[in-house]
């Protein structure tokens, strides 16, 4: 009966959404930086695979912090 | 807003909310959800003119407890790690939680978290067991008994060579074969992966491999005997049952994240490792921020120490600002500083300024190190990052706008 892992279901991953194009780009204006100037994360990664995204895609990760309650957050998906 | 009357206008809970909504861009989730609670759900009666100056000063002082911008926020850090980690005993009191397990925690452990070693010294893993298993010891052991590596070493009283023979002679011992939940028949199973015969007497079992004849070459297979694999999972030396609370939970020697996920009995959701590198590499990058947050308060818990995890969270999203997990040291965060003169000012000087010297490397002076060192009186950290551009020649009339933000891109890595 093994089941397929699924990561998100894990304590220790928070919330992944990958964003549209168009998302993306209104995210990046709003915060006016160059996609390469946030965090990365490479296209091997188990979240980015899961999620299917490409190198130069944006993921938008909301992070349960302990002192904010909630912290959102983007990743620029670069190859590797 | 409304004025005071002489009876009184209480809000409604719906406006109250309402506000709250409104706020939600403006105010961590943390504070709005303590406001909501405050507000609505204790049942206090408030007009309008109070709620709204509850939030507005709520807004002020949030809005004065944020960092300012330009603050060195990563020399605060350092400073603040730094000095508790001097406090620390070197004298590690082990057996932390787990008696059983001697796990390095302490400095020791510290520096191995921020290094960004490949494996920990003492791997350890804590499995939590799903619904079925968690409630019952037995079903727990169980579950320990699929994931401990054992191999026919593990379970043998003595080995013994037959040179008449040339014959291997095991010794079982019933008592430890119990206790793994093996029978003689997954050793003799075991056995028939090697080329040769078995046979079988009781708790002895003896192995004749093909086509030995000397005693050098059986030596040899003697010891591919011992290391036969019997059950359980690679990496995985020993498994240990602990009450935690109301259930039964596994603390494991060894660490192999991805294979224990997939042992059936466990619960995939909780378990974890403190081997990072392998955190990030089943669960992401993500997860493996969290697994260094967690690691480091941990271990400044147990010393009694206390930092602000806004430290620990900025040191964690520097290590994994690449996606991949990378130590805060010359081969990792700060070796891959642009500026010479800063990586000069951390460790091995003197290559650093030899290697820019050969290459005829430039200082662009954007940092914080590089502009100490040189002795410039205004670092780019706090006011000292903003820059003012003013085009002298263009006509009064064009000068609107035409104070830029300084770069503020340059940070200071």
């Amino acid at each position: 009966m093994p089941k397929k892992l699924n990561i998100f279901d894990h304590v220790l991953v928070p919330k992944h959404i990958l964003l549209s194009k168009e998302e993306a780009k209104k995210v990046l204006r709003e915060l006016h930086v160059n996609p390469w100037d946030l965090p990365w994360m490479r296209a091997s990664d188990p979240a980015a695979r899961a999620l299917g995204a490409k190198p130069g895609d944006l993921i938008k990760i909301i992070r349960k912090s302990p002192t904010a309650g909630e912290a959102v957050i983007y990743r620029y998906v670069v190859p590797g | 807003m409304s004025k005071a009357k002489a009876k009184l206008d209480f809000v409604t809970l719906d406006l109250v909310r309402k506000r709250l909504g409104e706020l939600r861009d403006l105010l961590p989730a943390s504070l709005i959800r303590e406001l909501e609670d405050k507000l609505v759900n204790s049942g206090i009666k408030l007009t309008e003119e109070e709620l709204d100056l509850i939030l507005r000063r709520v807004l002020e002082e949030y809005e004065d407890s944020l960092v300012e911008p330009g603050e060195a926020v990563g020399t605060v850090a350092a400073q603040s790690l730094g000095e508790p980690s001097t406090q620390m005993t070197l004298r590690t009191f082990h057996y932390a939680g787990v008696r059983e397990f001697d796990i390095t925690l302490g400095l020791p452990r510290l520096i191995e978290i921020v290094d960004a070693r490949r494996t920990p010294s003492t791997p350890i893993m804590v499995i939590y067991l799903d619904e079925r298993h968690r409630h019952d010891r037995e079903k727990a052991l169980e579950v320990a008994q699929r994931i401990e590596y054992t191999t026919i070493e593990n379970v043998i009283k003595s080995i013994e060579l037959d040179l008449a023979t040339f014959t291997i002679v095991l010794e079982l011992d019933p008592e430890i074969l119990e206790n793994k939940g093996l029978t003689v028949d997954h050793i003799t199973r075991a056995l028939q992966r090697l080329k040769g015969e078995v046979s079988v007497d009781g708790y002895t079992v003896y192995f004749t491999p093909a086509n030995v004849t000397d005693l050098i070459k059986l030596r040899k297979i003697r010891d591919r005997v011992l290391g036969l694999k019997l059950k359980g999972i690679k990496g995985i030396r020993r498994v240990v049952v602990r009450k935690e609370g109301d259930e039964y939970t596994l603390v494991a020697e060894g660490s192999n994240l991805s294979a224990v996920l997939n042992v059936d009995g466990v619960d995939p959701t909780r378990t974890t490792t403190n081997d990072i590198h392998e955190i990030a590499e089943v669960l992401g990058i993500e997860a493996a921020r969290n697994a260094i947050i967690n690691e480091m308060v941990r271990v400044l818990e147990e010393q009694g120490l206390d930092v602000d995890i806004r430290h620990i969270m900025l040191v964690a999203d520097i290590m994994t600002m690449t996606g991949k997990v990378r130590q805060i040291g010359r081969h990792g965060v700060s070796g891959e500083k642009e500026s010479v003169l800063a990586k000069a000012a951390f460790e091995v000087t003197v290559k650093h300024l030899v290697d820019a010297a050969v290459r005829g490397a430039k200082d662009e002076l954007k940092g914080v190190a590089e502009n100490v060192i040189v002795g410039s009186n205004l670092a780019p950290i706090g006011s000292g990052m903003v820059q003012l551009l003013v085009r002298m020649g263009a006509p009064l009339g064009e000068r609107k706008n035409e104070v830029v933000e300084g770069d503020v891109k340059s940070d200071s890595k």
